[in-house]
Parts: C-alpha cells; structure tokens; sequence
C-alpha cells in the first residue's frame, strides 16, 4: 500500500469575493420568470435574491471546530433539523456535518475569509450563492400550497417555527424552514428556480397568488 | 409507500427521499493486493438474494445525504429497524420460536 502521508492544508486555497459589485450586471435565476398577480391574492412569495450561501461542513465532536464556527458566527451551530439565526447569518442544520449559513450576498465573502482565518483541522467552506437561491412563501393558504408541493407533514405540532428539513419539492429538492404560522423559507437549486416558481404558481392559483418582488 | 426511520435525522420520513444500495455488511478484503480472484470478485460482484430478514444499505438522498443499514423483510416489506453504520443490527426475538415477545 502506499507511504503517502496526506497533508491537509485547509486554508491554503483560492478565496474570491464572488459578490456582483453595484455598477455590474448581475441576475437572479428566477429573472425570466413570468409572476401571475391576483388582486385577491391569499398566498404570497418573494426570492430574496443575490443572499451569500456558506456551507459549512465538520465533525460535531471537534470541539475546536464547534468553538470556532460558533466564534465566527456568534451563536453556537444549530442541532438537528433545526436553526438560529445571529445578526445577519440564518444558520441551519442540513446533516450532522453540515451546516448552510445564509446571509446578505454583500457579506458572504468577509465571512469565508474570517471562517478560513478562525478554524484550524478538519473542516470544509464552501460557498454556493451561485447555485442556489431562497424564497418565502406566506399569506392564509401558504401551508395549502405546500400540502400539494412537499410529503413532509407540516402541521405546526412536527414542523414548528424555525424547524429546518431537508425534502423532496415537487419533483426536486428543497431547504423548508419555517418562518411564521403561515410563512416559510425555501432553499432551492438555481436551476430549479424556475420550475419551482412554475409548481408554486400553480399550486397557489386556485388562492389568489401574488409576487412581492 | 414505505416509512423509513433516518437514524442522522431521528424522524420517519418518507421512501421516496431515500435510495436503496443493496446489501449491507460487505467487508472489503483487507489486503487488496493480495487477495484471490474469487475473494475479489465476491467482494465485487456476489450478492445474497435473502428471503425474510435482509440487512440493506440506505441513502438518505434528499434529506442529510447520510447513509445508514436498515434490516428488512423482504416477504412483507416491513422494516424492522435502523441503525447506524459500523454498529450491528439489534437482534430481533423471534416470536414463533421464543414465545411472546
């Protein structure tokens, strides 16, 4: 077998801000998407377009990790299927390794940077605000909307405010987290956004459905 | 439609976010190098074709990403348990030859 010793040098890589600056062209996914707007509209949805997307992966049981993230972060990383949310990052948990931090785009890059300088060992920062995106879905019938969207039972008893689960939407996968009684964060794939947003116009026709930009 | 409990997640979720890898509690040889064709190619491509109890390994694809081994039957599809990679299945007292359980 080999004698190879591997060497893991985790903060020696290429860290770039990846955030459009104000005077160039940038688009979100959902840019081609055609919003219907009932005047009677009882489900509403807006993306919140260009946030930075930090994942954050590491071992629970290091404890310098924990420390560290949690340092950075100013809030220790949330434990299953759930989240925190500390100044401007949304924290949450996707697996027992994985965390997805969410923030405005503007302020991804100086959070990669700061958790590249505080972690040390094993551990993984990537950023994927190109590749994905969030919505919230609100208004009466929002719930109703995900009823025929998600198989996971929503009902507020197993799916309280702030409970994360990661699930099948529609025919693709989504990041649900729970806002309010009736309001609900969607992580999606970019390239899904516009089937997403197709599903959801749909499925809320029938309530009146209106886009909040 | 299978329930299937993730035992990263610690909640029942539905069959359709998860993928069966086949069977489970496949040791690989441990010297690789060394091993006979027939080891090799047990290893690689032989797989039991149980009827009743049979260990699997699931991938929680559209939740954690995680994997874990369910014990299955595979005569009435129910799932006796899940349970963590590199632990065993707990053993299940057979009610015919045991009495009540």
């Amino acid at each position: 077998m080999s004698d190879i010793t591997p060497v893991i040098v985790m903060n020696d890589c290429a860290v770039m801000n990846q955030f459009a600056s104000d005077n160039s062209k940038a688009e979100s996914p959902m840019v081609n998407v055609k919003w219907a707007n009932s005047s009677n509209a009882t489900v509403f949805a807006k993306e919140l377009a260009f946030s930075g997307h930090i994942v954050l992966r590491g071992k629970p049981t290091d404890d310098a990790f924990m420390a560290g993230a949690a340092k950075v972060l100013g809030t220790e990383l949330p434990g299953k299927l759930s989240s925190v949310e500390s100044g401007e990052y949304v924290v949450r948990w996707l697996s027992p390794d994985t965390w997805l931090i969410t923030m405005p785009g503007a302020a991804a890059y100086a959070l990669e940077t700061r958790l590249r300088e505080t972690l040390t060992g094993h551990y993984q920062v990537v950023n994927e605000s190109g590749g994905q995106t969030l919505l919230v879905l609100s208004g009466e019938n929002a719930e109703n909307v995900l009823h025929k969207s998600v198989h996971y039972d929503i009902h507020i008893s197993n799916f309280p405010v702030g409970k994360v689960v990661n699930t099948n939407f529609a025919k693709t996968g989504c990041t649900l987290r729970r806002l309010g009684e009736q309001e609900f964060e969607l992580v999606v794939r970019r390239s899904f956004s516009d089937y997403v947003a197709a599903w959801i116009q749909d499925a809320a026709a029938e309530y009146g459905f209106a886009w909040q930009g | 439609m299978l329930h299937i409990y993730c035992p990263h997640c610690c909640e029942y979720r539905e069959e359709e976010e998860f993928h069966c890898k086949g069977q489970a509690h496949i040791a690989r040889p441990l010297d690789p190098d060394n091993c006979s064709e027939q080891e090799w190619a047990n290893f690689i491509f032989f797989r039991k074709n149980t009827k009743g109890q049979h260990q699997e390994l699931w991938h929680h694809s559209a939740g954690c990403g995680k994997f874990f081994n369910v014990s299955r039957n595979t005569i009435t599809y129910k799932i006796e348990q899940s349970y963590l990679l590199g632990t065993a299945p707990q053993p299940v007292l057979d009610v015919n030859k045991e009495g009540k359980a």
